[in-house]
Order: structure tokens, then sequence, then C-alpha cells
């Protein structure tokens, strides 16, 4: 007996809870990756990171609703679809805000800052009309929101394995890209010397255009995923946006190492303080840990070199 | 005219709209005085804004911004009322115009617009506001200009104002009877409360924790959440630890999906009660995002449901859908905006005047019978007296009323050993 519970009740918890912390480091990575790709590689800080989010979860609704009406036969598939519609739909727009926005304010991260947060808000109006104000439900085929029983008290959501697996790909997908591919090298040339690269060849400007719009697509994908766990309206996104930004900042801009580090971290603290004390006193312990680290060591847990 | 039998079986809309050809007039409990008889010097004397013709009104909600998701049921149901009043004769015979507002969701910006719609407009009643956030914006501007705000949402009590008609219910009469029932019915002992961090569920839940413990049950957890926060698997790990008989849940917002999503995921089968799901915060609007599937088998404890079978609310939620929308749903909160303009007509022609203190005088006792609800009557305190329900979530969307309480339940804004 451990306080008033039995050792099986015990060892229990502890297995679902240290899945429920893995559950929530996955979330955030998943969260985190699109917007430290552009922030880290770009030095662009996109405050409409939660609106590209939520176009794909909006996307995923509609490819619910699609499916259910005239594809009944494949609904128990749709998701896969309903993901590679949020990528290509995210990725567009994002392209689209890169040439029509951001290229003009390069080298103005402030002015990034606030022509994006303008952007949010632009976004959130246009679902508001499009979509109407209220949360749309997403239909979720059943066997996304079931869970495996492993014992009688270990029970395992299958949501939530679905986040990990296609976190741990996406992360894989963006570490090939980015280290091992040739599209990875133009980018990270150019990051490391603009003209230089300019020199050698390389198309900046689309290198700095296909980024952004990599960045938006992956956040499409996250929000897409998020359909399983939280809800889809205009203002949705501003639920994710401060613990992006928290993640992205605390490890260090630029870091794909860094983003996955301080996710782990701060989402191993996190739950594990709701646990023992609650869910509002966990945030507050978290952020002031982040903050008080960040006193220390401003970059943030892992730096490179950036384009200054 | 009380609803002396419930149906276990709710009524589909298509039933419902089949048994319904015309929306039957609406009549009242006092007898209306038409225009002829009061002139409009008289009936205002105080500079609102009512010609021989029209009496205009504010309404004031967010229909920009987060909480524009809630809020929009509000102005639908507002505006249909003001539609029915005025097909009816309108008031004092005189047809009532609006000037909508936005609140924006934003504290500062309902206050300014509450301000312009008495001071510019000189609007004779307001209908609007619905966090609690807004309403104390709000209070001090209608205090000081002696206007009436028309409040739709059911809120954590505390507050008594003269110059504001809470036509949704305070914490206790929406708590206690839903307390009780779970006890009675399902011989619940545990509770875990859970909550979104702020005024209404940490109040809600202080009340709901002394009327536990007065019936010497135990509370087993309580745990809060900041407002939007995604993430419930530990909290729903903890409720798996300590086995409560009854999971409180006052989640509200974004936060709600989320949580439901979460519990189901987790495995937490609401259709075989262990734990039985008790919430006062989720209605039919909140469902709609929620998602029917991933909440059926939960209780809600408030005033209202759709799917009550009364012949009022047969002709309500059939008005509503024709003006609104067949895919449109109503929440509690919708049908207490509703409430609003058809019980400030009430005052103002039982005063005979559109000024805001005799309207004021004649509120205490004004009582509506064609309430969707069914009865309603308002109290010394502003607040209305009115039945608390029980409602057994539907996979497609709708409550099963299972429970609703025998007499009418006295607001009780500031009660005694809550607190």
């Amino acid at each position: 007996m451990i306080g008033d519970y039995t050792y099986t009740e015990f060892t229990s918890i502890l297995a679902m809870q240290g899945f429920a912390g893995l559950t929530l480091f996955s979330v955030f990575v998943l969260m985190a990756l699109g917007l430290a790709i552009i922030f880290g590689q770009m030095g662009v800080i996109n405050m409409a990171h939660g609106e590209f989010m939520i176009l794909g979860a909006y996307m995923t609704y509609l490819c619910s609703q699609f499916f259910s009406v005239y594809l009944p036969s494949l609904f128990s598939i749709y998701f896969f679809f309903a993901m590679i519609l949020a990528f290509a739909a995210s990725f567009l727009l994002g392209m689209l805000v890169e040439w029509g926005l951001i290229r003009f304010l390069y080298r103005r991260p402030l002015d990034t800052l606030l022509a994006t947060w303008g952007l949010s808000l632009i976004l959130q109006q246009a679902y508001r009309s499009i979509f109407g104000a209220r949360e749309v439900g997403v239909t979720l085929p059943d066997w996304l929101m079931g869970s495996i029983a492993l014992t009688d008290i270990i029970e395992i959501p299958i949501n939530g394995l679905f986040v990990m697996g296609l976190t741990a790909l996406i992360t894989l997908g963006v570490y090939f890209g980015m280290f091992r591919s040739n599209w990875g090298k133009r980018m990270r040339a150019v990051v490391q010397n603009r003209t230089m690269a300019g020199a050698v060849g390389i198309n900046t400007k689309m290198v700095d255009r296909m980024t952004f719009g990599l960045g938006c697509g992956i956040a499409g994908i996250a929000g897409s995923a998020f359909t399983m766990i939280g809800s889809t309206g205009p203002t949705a996104g501003q639920l994710y946006i401060v613990d992006t930004f928290l993640i992205v900042v605390f490890g260090g801009a630029g870091s794909l190492i860094g983003t996955i580090a301080s996710a782990f971290s701060i989402s191993q603290a996190q739950s594990t303080i709701e646990f023992f004390l609650s869910g509002s006193m966990a945030k507050v312990l978290t952020l002031l840990t982040v903050v008080g680290i960040l006193m220390l060591r401003p970059q943030g847990l892992f730096t490179l070199k950036i384009r200054r | 005219m009380r609803q002396k039998t419930i149906s276990p079986f709710s009524i589909t809309r298509r039933a419902l709209l089949a048994g319904i050809a015309v929306l039957p007039a609406l009549t009242f409990a006092s007898a209306p005085l038409r225009a002829q008889e009061v002139a409009t010097a008289d009936a205002n004397t105080t500079g609102l804004a009512v010609t021989d013709d029209t009496v205009t009104v504010g309404i004031l909600h967010s229909i920009t911004g987060t909480m524009a998701i809630s809020e929009t049921g509000s102005v639908e149901a507002e505006k249909l009322a003001i539609d029915q009043i005025n097909a009816a004769g309108g008031v004092l015979g005189r047809k009532i115009e609006y000037i909508q507002e936005d609140g924006a969701s934003d504290w500062p910006t309902f206050a300014e617009k509450a301000k312009k719609l008495l001071v510019e407009n000189k609007t004779a009643a307001v209908f609007g506001c619905w966090t609690s956030a807004s309403r104390k914006a709000v209070l001090p501007v209608f205090e000081q200009y002696n206007g009436m705000l028309y409040y739709p949402t059911f809120y954590e009590g505390l507050e008594e104002s003269p110059n504001v008609i809470y036509t949704g219910q305070e914490a206790t009469q929406q708590i206690i009877a839903g307390i009780d029932w779970v006890v009675r019915e399902k011989g619940a002992k545990s509770f875990y409360l859970l909550g979104s961090d702020y005024i209404w569920p940490r109040t809600a839940n202080k009340i709901a924790r002394k009327h536990i413990e007065k019936l010497g049950l135990k509370v087993s957890g309580e745990d809060y959440y900041p407002l939007g926060n995604t993430q419930f698997n530990s909290v729903i790990n903890k409720i798996k630890l300590k086995k409560p008989d009854v999971i409180y849940a006052i989640v509200v917002g974004g936060s709600n999906v989320a949580f439901y999503k979460q519990l189901k995921a987790a495995g937490i089968d609401m259709s075989k009660e262990k734990p039985l799901l008790l919430t006062i915060s989720v209605t039919e609007d909140e469902v709609r995002g929620i998602g029917g599937e991933n909440i059926a088998g939960a209780y809600a404890s408030m005033k209202y449901f759709e799917s009550l079978p009364n012949d009022n609310n047969k002709a309500f939620v059939s008005a509503f859908k024709k003006m609104w929308g067949e895919d449109s749903v109503i929440g509690d909160v919708t049908q207490a905006a509703y409430l609003g303009p058809w019980l400030w007509k009430a005052a103002v022609e039982k005063a005979g005047s559109f000024d805001i203190d005799k309207v004021r005088a004649a509120s205490p006792g004004i009582e509506l019978t064609t309430a969707p609800e069914g009865y309603v009557r308002i109290h010394e305190n502003h607040h209305l007296w009115s039945r608390t329900r029980i409602g057994h979530a539907r996979e497609d969307g709708q409550f099963d009323v299972v429970f609703e309480t025998k007499d009418l339940i006295e607001p009780n804004p500031f009660p005694e050993g809550y607190q």
C-alpha cells in the first residue's frame, strides 16, 4: 500500500501518467515545429501560427463532412486525406502570405510580429464569416476515439498513440529535409549567408517562400491532428499560441533539438505537477521556472548561429 | 400552468414541426395597455428614445472575438422575441426598434458601448452581456446613467443590482437541485469537482462542496485548469485513481471540447455512469462543438432544454428554427435571453410607462406564463423563480429531460452558509 492505493493501482497510475506526459510532449513538439522552422530559419515571429493550425482543423472538418456525405465507405480512413489537405491548404496560404506580406519585412522582426498579429485577426474573422462564430464538431472515425485496455486501470487512448506516431514521423521528416536533402542544404546556406548563397546560384527568394510555406504546412497538419483532442472554432488557435512560443523561445530559436528538449522538459514538468497539485498551479510553476531559466540563459537551452 | 408530467421520450424536430403550423399568438397575464391609452409625454418623462409609434432598445453582445461562439444564440433569441412582440402589437402600442452594438469579447468595449446605448441612444432597455466579466464592466455604467439591463446567463450569484434583471439562474438554483437528484436517484456518495479557473466555476464549486459536505458525503478531489487549457489527461488519471461516483464538471469554452474528447478517449464510458458525469456548463450549444457522440450519457443540470415537451416550448423552438435555420440549436442561455424582452414588455405595461424607475418598481412579481421553460416570476431580488431540470445527453446532441423540480426554486444570490 502506498498512501490510499494498492501497489498495482500506483504502478498503473505511474504508467498512465507517463503516457499522459508523452502525449503532451508530442502535442507540444507538433505545435512548435512549424513555428521553430519559421522563427529559427527566417527570424520571423509568426503570430498567426495558431490560425494556420486552425485552417488545418477546418480542412479536416470539411473533409469529414465530404466523406460522410459522398464517400461513407471510406470514412474510417478520411483522416489521412484530411491531413494531406490540411498541409496543402496551409502550405499554399503560407506561401501567399510570404509573397504578399512577409517578404517586405525581413530584418524587421518586430514589424513581422505586428503584421502577423494583424493577419491572425483577419484570418479569425474570415473563419467566422465562412464557418460561423460557433465551434464546429469534427466527427472522427470510431477507431480513433477508442482506447486499448491493457489492464483494468491502464487504458491507452488511441488518439494519443496516433499523435505520438505522427509527431515522430514529421520530426524525422523535418530532420531529413533540413539536414539530408539538397533543399535543406540550400535553406541552411541562405540562413548562414544570404549574399553568398545567392552568388552561388540559389534562388533565395524561393527558399524563403518554401520555408515559410513548410512551417505553415506543418502547423496545418498539427491543427488537423488536434481535432482529436481539442476544439475547432475561429479563435481556437489562440489556445495554442502561448505554449508554442514558450517552447520555441525556451528551446533556443533555430535549434530543432532545442525545441524537442524544451517540449520534453516543459511537458513532463507540467503533467507531473498537474497530477500532484492542480492544473492552474502546474501552469504557474512551469511558467515561473521557464522565466527563471530564461533570465539566466536568455538565448534558450540550445542555440545556433543565425544570420544577423 | 405547471408542467405536471415529463415524458421520458423527447420529441423529434420533425414531429414538432409537423405539429405546429402557425406560431400561436403569445399572450400575457397582465392586461396590456395600448398606445392610445398612454400618451408619450406620460409614458416617458425622462427623455428616453420613445415616440408615439416606436421605442428603442439596445442589444449588446459579442458578435466578434472569443465569446461570439456563445453569445450568438442570445442575440438571435432577443431578436426573435422583439419580432414576435412587434407582431403582437408592440409595447404600449409602440413598435420596438433595436440598436445592436458589438462588445467584441472585450470588457472595456462593453462598458463603452453600454454608455453609448444609454447616453447617446437613450435606449429604454438593454438586452445583453454574457460573461460575468462583461456584466461587471457595464454595471457601473448602468447604475450611473440609470439604465435597465436584462442579463441572460446562469452565473455565480453574489450580485443584486437595481439596474439588472437576471433572467438566467444564479448558482444555488442550478447546483443544489442537481446534486440532490444525483444523490437521491443515483446513490452518489463521492464527488470530484472540476472547473475552469475563474469566478463562476470556483464559486459554483464552493457552493457544491458546502452542499455535498452538508449531506455528509465526500468530495474526493477538486481541480481547476486555466481557461483555454486543452490537456486534461492528468486530471483524468486522478479521477480514475480516486474513483468518485460523480464527476462534477464546470469546464467552459474550448476546454470543454478537449475535456470530453479526452475523457472518452481515456476509456471513461459515460453511459455506464461509473463514474457518472454531471455538468452545469454544457448546453445544446456547447454540444455542437463537443460532438454528441463524445458526451452522450452525461447529465446536465439547468433550467431549460430544447427538448422540453410543453406547448410554449414547441412554439418557441419552431419559431426560432424558422427564423434562424433548421440546424440551429437552443441552449439554456438562449432561452433565458428570449425571456428578456418579454419580461421588459410585461413590466412596462404593468407600469404604464417606459421610465426606468417605474419599470423597476413594477418588475418584482411580473410573471410569464408563456415562457418556453414553463412559468417564471421575477423575485424581489431581480432574479427569476424557476424550475431546475436534469437532462440526459443523447448522441444527436439533444437532452432527454429525466427530472424536474416540483416547485419553483427561489433565487438566492447571497446564500448563507454557502460562502
